[in-house]
């Protein structure tokens, strides 16, 4: 079976031959009903294995206990069957949205066959690791062929960016500052669509951080796949390189008021004076963000929860060096395993407002949580939660 | 009147109102995955259902879980009669490939420049085995 949807979809795809993957990173183990379950369990009766790495994506439940999800028990039960099946099949238990911080890391110019679309362009622009974005199902069945279509990014010459995102015209303070690379994301996925881009104008490096969550914007409000950054990314010395040397098709100048116009559409509620709760995390924090937020707390107390979202790979090392327990003593709700816009954590509170660091998060949590969204940096959300309504810290772009 | 479109996934043949959407749509966090509704309140088309409907779309974006929303609405009964992608979105489609291999009724998938989505607004689409879209004598849908 898995081998005939690897086949159906590469008719569908024009691609003419199959090709050999490292790894496989698989989102689809996450319950949006039962027909996801049933899929796996047949996979399993089938007595189907990974033939190469394959980890998992986040689950709809915290199998680690840290925060309880609000599913009905039919609902819990099929989640978990759900779970344990892709265990079943091999794959690791990292269930992470963050696998490359976890120590799947592909090296440079190796094929694989990744799902999740803020891995993917991670994997693509960060690693340099070639991966089209995988939909659920066929992400696993690729991971039991071991194979993939050959076809997209793959493909050498499909790599090559073919408009210009200038930043130029940014300040470098707010390029220097964690709260613009969302923005930057949101805007560069809305502007390029499917196509590849790349950026100009960054002086400096931003840090891996930053670019993951360039990423995850940047796939959630457009079809990206793969971007590059002059300078930054491994496919992307220069420019000239990345365009192949030939002409951009277009270049998008980015000006300090479309930046701002970008940031006010992250946001959904219209001032609001309160702040119900916040959610950072998406992607899963690292250790070196979960450090950031620490510091900003400064062993203050929030007034609403602050729901941090991580995996396993970083919850271990929380716990190791007691900071998990001072987190959680000053309010901060660790999420582990999955996140608050993929299952139901948040209460379930009409006309709720969640703020958030998080362009992805922005973008999906009005449709799959009813909260209405207010974005912010890190700074302003752990202010604003301390608070328990919107504080700005600073007028960015 | 009618127009020939081209199939990307065969599915069996079906008959519904006219849904065009007139911005892309990511179906996972854009499609409540029990009800076919359109969740995403920055879409344009935000409230109205895909179940039972010719869905033309005219783009996709977002999430690589769009292919498991699909999935879903076949398996519940909430998927659209017909989807009329202006490209061919493998992801999505995927959904469809899968319900198949699963043994489930699947709607059929087709392709048509968007250019031509305005020939069926708000009417009732007949989609044949041949994948010939057609407006039934009908008309105008409520």
């Amino acid at each position: 079976m898995a081998m005939r949807i690897v086949a159906e979809s590469a008719r569908l795809l024009g691609a003419s031959r199959l090709i050999p993957i490292a790894s496989a990173h698989i989102d689809g183990a996450l319950y949006h009903g039962d027909s996801g379950t049933l899929f796996a369990e047949k996979l399993v009766e089938g007595k189907a294995k990974v033939a190469i790495r394959s980890t998992l994506n986040v689950g709809a439940l915290d199998l680690t206990g840290c925060v309880r999800i609000r599913l009905e028990k039919p609902q819990r039960d099929m989640a978990r069957r759900m779970m344990e099946a892709y265990r079943k099949l091999g794959c690791e238990t990292s269930w992470t949205c963050a696998p490359y911080q976890a120590g799947h890391r592909p090296a440079f110019g190796t094929d694989v066959a990744w799902g999740e679309s803020n891995a993917v362009v991670f994997c693509n622009s960060v690693l340099g690791a070639r991966t089209n974005r995988y939909g659920d199902f066929l992400d696993i069945a690729c991971a039991i062929a071991g194979r993939a279509p050959d076809y997209g990014l793959h493909r050498p010459e499909s790599r090559r960016a073919r408009l210009i995102f200038d930043v130029t015209a940014l300040p470098a303070s707010f390029l220097a500052s964690e709260a613009a690379w969302p923005i930057l994301g949101s805007l560069y996925g809305r502007e390029v669509g499917d196509a590849i881009g790349v950026v100009t104008g960054v002086t400096c490096h931003p840090g891996e951080d930053a670019l993951k969550a360039f990423g995850a914007a940047a796939a959630s409000s457009g079809a990206v796949g793969l971007f590059h950054i002059a300078g930054v990314t491994p496919e992307s010395p220069d420019s000239e390189t990345a365009l192949g040397g030939a002409e951009p098709e277009t270049i998008v100048r980015v000006t300090p008021q479309l930046a701002a116009a970008a940031r006010a559409r992250l946001s959904t509620a219209e001032h609001p004076k309160t702040v119900d709760a916040v959610a950072v995390g998406s992607p899963h924090l690292s250790s070196n963000e979960f450090a950031a937020l620490e510091h900003l707390i400064a062993e203050r107390h929030l007034a609403v929860p602050l729901y941090a979202c991580t995996g396993r790979h970083v919850l271990g090392r929380l716990e190791s060096t007691g900071r998990r327990k001072a987190l959680e003593a000053a309010g901060v709700v660790i999420v582990a395993d999955t996140c608050v816009v993929v299952t139901p954590i948040l209460p379930d509170m009409a006309g709720g407002v969640l703020m958030t660091n998080s362009g992805k998060f922005a973008h999906y949590a009005p449709g799959n949580t009813g909260y209405s969204v207010l974005y912010g940096s890190l700074a302003d959300c752990v202010e604003s939660a301390v608070a328990g309504k919107p504080i700005f810290m600073d007028i960015v772009a | 009147m009618s127009l020939q479109a081209e199939v990307l996934v065969d599915g069996k043949c079906g008959q519904g109102a006219a849904l065009t959407l007139t911005q892309p749509i990511s179906f996972w966090g854009g499609v409540d995955a029990k009800s076919g509704r359109i969740v995403d309140v920055r879409h344009p088309q935000h409230g109205q259902s895909v179940a039972g409907r010719v869905l033309f779309l005219p783009g996709t974006i977002g999430s690589s879980s769009a292919s498991a929303v699909l999935l879903e609405l076949v398996h519940n009964g909430h998927a659209p009669a017909a989807i009329v992608l202006h490209e061919l979105d493998a992801i999505l489609l995927l959904g469809l490939i899968v319900a198949r291999e699963m043994g489930w009724r699947t709607p059929m998938a087709l392709r048509l420049d968007k250019s031509r989505f305005g020939h069926f607004s708000g009417r009732n689409v007949q989609v044949s085995p041949q994948a010939r879209l057609s407006v039934c004598a009908e008309g105008i849908t409520p």
